[in-house]
């Protein structure tokens, strides 16, 4: 066990293992780019369906059950099946991260929305302000902190799947994961995840620490 | 892509015997969990200081990603079953705890000084009036962990305990979509069914909570 850490170590601080096309860094910017592309992807595609449900508050149904459907979707097999239905892109990566980012980011949104007193709704209305004032000046800033914990959700899932581009030939750090899997190659395996482990860590820290700019000067009630 | 529908007739027995096997992985792994979970959140309930290092470490855990986890393993477990079980466990644990210590929180500080001054013991107030109480979070945990294990054995197919997952494997290698459009559909009606049921379950253990909707929102309203 202790040979194992130390091997482990020498892996990670190897410069040469850093370096080039094929090195950690390029892997790491491979990692964060189908991370990033998707969950952007994602928020775009969940955050106005989940706005427009909780401001209208039709379809809530859906936004609850939809979390649950997409926590069994078996990622494995999404991304197999676009990929034996596309053949060999990079379609399959983000059509699967999309789709495991998608749920959490409408359900949280949703959550968000719901949990807005209707009385400061109501009085919203009562000082002239119209539906669509509603939503951006009062429904959106209170919702704010459930939005952005689902964000932080999604991100920390995609980041520690995207693991799975590997799986279908691409790059990111799934990479020294499924080589080292081929190659029997324990260290390159560990490596590999501990790399994927603290990137997810430091995306939820970022985007932590991007919460707490947004409420920056807000009571700690609505926070 | 075209399905080759006479596969599904001919590969009943391969399917069912692939659920089964999906089940033996998944059901354990949430039943520890829930074991391993309920004194972790019991503690970071009661003992302030330990309560983020109990959240944080169970949050870490949830970022490695599965597989590593299954290989991290090996050395230890072998390529048996428990290797697959005690991953997904630790998987369950960030939910599990974290839910579990916020229904806790949930229990009204009266609720639980009324208990003590009619001189229940702490642990039997625990037991008979905080965690009862508690049940609706830590179910709703429970669900979450179990749809969540049963969507994550298929991971484990690469150290050959991946249930349904193994159909993916199966696909994949042959360039065959039928069979991962079989252990899809397969593990999503598992999900579904499995989390039926605990809301069954939960709808027998809390019969105080029953009533229609109705009566519960006037009940809350007049809380309120």
């Amino acid at each position: 066990m202790l040979e194992l850490l130390k091997n482990l170590l020498s892996w990670l601080t190897s410069p040469a293992q850093w370096s080039g096309p094929e090195g950690i860094a390029a892997r790491i910017l491979e990692h964060l780019e189908y991370s990033l592309l998707a969950t952007l992807a994602a928020a775009v595609i969940a955050l106005p369906v989940g706005l427009l449900i909780g401001h209208t508050g039709r379809g809530a149904f859906l936004a609850v059950n939809l979390s649950s459907f997409g926590r069994a979707l078996p990622t494995v097999g999404l991304v197999t099946l676009v990929f034996l239905a596309g053949g060999l892109s990079v379609w399959p990566v983000y059509v699967s991260l999309v789709a495991l980012a998608v749920p959490v980011i409408i359900t949280n949104t949703y959550a968000g929305m719901a949990a807005v007193d209707p009385e400061v709704k109501d009085a919203a209305k009562g000082v002239g302000l119209r539906g669509r004032q509603v939503l951006w000046q009062v429904e959106l800033p209170l919702a704010l902190p459930l939005i952005m914990t689902g964000v932080r959700l999604a991100t920390v899932q995609v980041v520690a799947t995207a693991t799975i581009a590997a799986y279908v030939s691409f790059g990111g750090l799934g990479r020294y994961v499924f080589d080292g899997l081929a190659q029997r190659d324990l260290v390159q395996v560990l490596g590999g995840a501990a790399l994927v482990a603290v990137l997810a860590v430091v995306a939820d820290l970022a985007l932590g620490g991007l919460t707490r700019l947004l409420f920056r000067g807000r009571p700690a009630t609505a926070r | 892509m075209t399905l080759e529908w006479g596969w599904f007739p001919d590969h009943a027995d391969e399917m069912a015997r692939l659920t089964a096997d999906h089940l033996a992985t998944a059901v354990p792994a949430v039943v520890l969990g829930l074991l391993i979970a309920l004194p972790l959140a019991v503690l970071a309930h009661r003992v302030r200081p330990l309560r983020g290092v109990i959240l944080g470490a169970s949050n870490i855990l949830y970022t490695i990603p599965s597989l590593a986890f299954f290989v991290l393993l090996l050395p230890v477990t072998g390529l048996t079953r428990t290797t697959a079980i005690v991953g997904l466990t630790a998987y369950t644990l960030v939910v599990l705890v974290r839910n579990t210590v916020e229904g806790l929180d949930a229990v009204p500080a009266k609720v639980r000084e009324a208990s003590r001054a009619m001189g229940t013991r702490p642990l039997r107030t625990l037991l008979t009036v905080e965690l009862p109480l508690a049940l609706p979070v830590i179910m709703a945990g429970v669900r979450v962990a179990t749809v969540m294990s049963i969507s994550l054995v298929s991971v484990a197919s690469y150290i050959g305990y991946g249930g349904l997952g193994q159909l993916f494997t199966d696909g994949f290698q042959r360039n065959f979509p039928t069979p991962v459009v079989a252990g899809v559909a397969l593990t999503l009606l598992l999900a579904l069914v499995a989390d039926a049921l605990l809301v069954t379950v939960q709808w027998l253990c809390t019969p105080w909570r029953r009533g229609t909707s109705r009566q519960r929102t006037f009940m809350r309203r007049k809380a309120a």
